[in-house]
């Protein structure tokens, strides 16, 4: 069982995934054993994770991360802010980002 | 922002097309001959050289102009390379070339005959995984059948060594055999060992047709096409669990074989691969070295290799008047394995017709009822409808 996101906290990419944009798509691929499920996949995502992990880069707590969005979007902070916890649960329950702060 | 309650990262399962929305990029994947060298000298290899030939391991490229191919092909949006040989763990190198690959999120397909792996790499390959499962060709059960083929003693405890290390250290394995006449009759032996090593539930495949020499230093040759089995045999042997794999050749007929003239490269590597040789000469795949084919990427970029020089290759024409005559006309045309880089082997050419090839696809096609005997298939008039295929490609 992985923790839950706070969006009081900064998160970034883990250390142990590559990512890579090829041809317009974010592919995360694993590197080190524990991530992912490793059964020989890779992982993209979809447009609006692709749009949440632009701007999770490890340097910014959640807050300030959905605080962007809600402007760049123009949409009401309870569903951007959804969308963000969302996506980022997914990927820390894939131990492909961690905590930085 | 839409609702959540959906998911938002998307698994790919290797090998499957529908990562990119449109086209992909220029290449996918790169195969990657690290040596010509081999500690074996098995008796069908169509590659080695010996593990201690200094000449070639003198020109070989070193780790970084590989880490720099690399970082070209990784920009090119390569998501595979696979690491061949020879034997690639020959290399002293060769877990600086793996971990460079592997940082760039490629993922590594590792074709080896486990001989040489130590504990330092199974643990490598435990802590940072290919991704896909290691290969491992496996060439004989016994010390006595092993190294009948490897012609090296010792060889067989090397083997199980290093196998051992790599099973446990939990690394995937997909373990491959030959059908040689030191281990024709260890087929059934070698599947229920194979099927109780767990992982794939899919029986291990078998090397049957072996290739000649593909630098065509042709003092093997004649032992190795001395190994090979006939049309009849090669059809007995697939017969072996029922009739799926004649059903699967007919049905492969239908969906994807048909007369294609002149057209000598139709096949998969077609589509964003490339491959180069351990001295950084680009190919059109592994197998084919005709210098019309070659490029040397000392001089030349990948992206240009990619970019100009493959397309240039890929629209070569068959002009042999045989292969016009026979290859270009027969319907069996992808059931058979005749490509430019067989006829490299056999003949020296891009497009002379190769019997051995072109019997094997015959007594196919007679078993899936596709052909009477003595018939032709060039000169079928009615050979797409055999095939059970609706209108030409």
């Amino acid at each position: 069982m992985t923790a839950k996101i706070d969006l009081g906290k900064v998160y970034g990419p883990s250390d142990d995934v590559v990512v890579r944009e090829i041809e317009g798509e974010i592919v995360i691929v694993p590197l080190a054993s524990g991530i992912g499920d490793l059964e020989d996949e890779l992982f993209t995502l979809n447009e609006t994770g692709r749009d949440i992990w632009a701007k999770v880069d490890g340097t910014r707590p959640l807050g300030a991360v959905i605080r962007d969005l809600v402007a760049d979007y123009e949409a009401p902070e309870g569903l951007v802010e959804e969308d963000v916890e969302g996506f980022l649960q997914e990927l820390l329950d894939r131990g492909m980002i961690v905590e930085r702060g | 922002m839409t609702a959540a309650s959906r998911s938002y990262v998307r698994k790919v399962p290797s090998g499957r097309d529908g990562l990119w929305a449109s086209g992909g990029p220029p290449l996918t994947r790169l195969d990657i001959e690290l040596t010509e060298r081999c500690d074996n000298d098995c008796l069908h290899c169509s590659v080695n050289l010996p593990a201690g030939d200094a000449g070639a391991r003198a020109r070989e490229w070193t780790a970084g102009r590989w880490k720099a191919l690399l970082d070209e092909a990784a920009a090119l949006g390569a998501l595979v390379v696979r690491l061949t040989g020879g034997e690639p763990l020959l290399r002293d190198d060769f877990g600086e070339i793996y971990l460079h690959a592997r940082g760039l999120g490629l993922r590594v397909m590792l074709f080896t005959n486990a001989t040489l792996v130590t504990p330092p790499l199974a643990r490598l390959l435990r802590d940072v995984p290919p991704l896909e499962a290691v290969e491992v060709s496996v060439y004989g059960l016994t010390e006595g059948t092993y190294e009948a083929v490897t012609r090296r003693p010792g060889s067989f405890a090397a083997f199980r060594r290093g196998f051992e290390l790599l099973r446990g250290h939990g690394v995937p394995l997909v373990v491959k055999g030959a059908v040689l006449p030191p281990t024709r009759h260890e087929m059934d032996a070698f599947e229920a060992w194979a099927a109780g090593l767990g992982g794939s539930s899919a029986r291990p495949s078998f090397a049957q047709l072996f290739d000649l020499r593909s630098r065509r230093d042709g003092d093997k040759n004649a032992l190795i096409a001395a190994l090979r089995i006939g049309g009849d045999e090669f059809v007995a042997l697939a017969r072996r669990h029922g009739e799926a794999a004649v059903e699967e050749w007919r049905e492969y007929c239908a969906r994807a074989c048909a007369p294609r003239g002149d057209r000598l490269f139709t096949c998969l590597p077609a589509g964003g691969s490339a491959a180069i040789d351990p001295y950084g000469r680009l190919q059109y795949c592994l197998g084919l070295r005709h210098p019309a084919t070659v490029l040397d990427l000392d001089a030349a970029s990948l992206r240009t290799a990619v970019a100009d020089f493959l397309p240039r290759v890929r629209a070569m024409r068959a002009a042999d008047p045989a292969y016009l005559e026979r290859c270009g006309r027969c319907f069996l045309k992808g059931l058979c394995e005749q490509c430019p880089a067989k006829s490299w082997a056999e003949h020296g050419t891009l497009d002379t017709p190769v019997e051995y090839l072109c019997g094997l696809a015959h007594a196919q096609a007679a078993a899936a009822g596709m052909l009477r005997p003595g018939e032709k298939a060039w000169t079928v008039a009615d050979g797409e409808e055999r095939a059970g295929r609706k209108g030409a490609p």
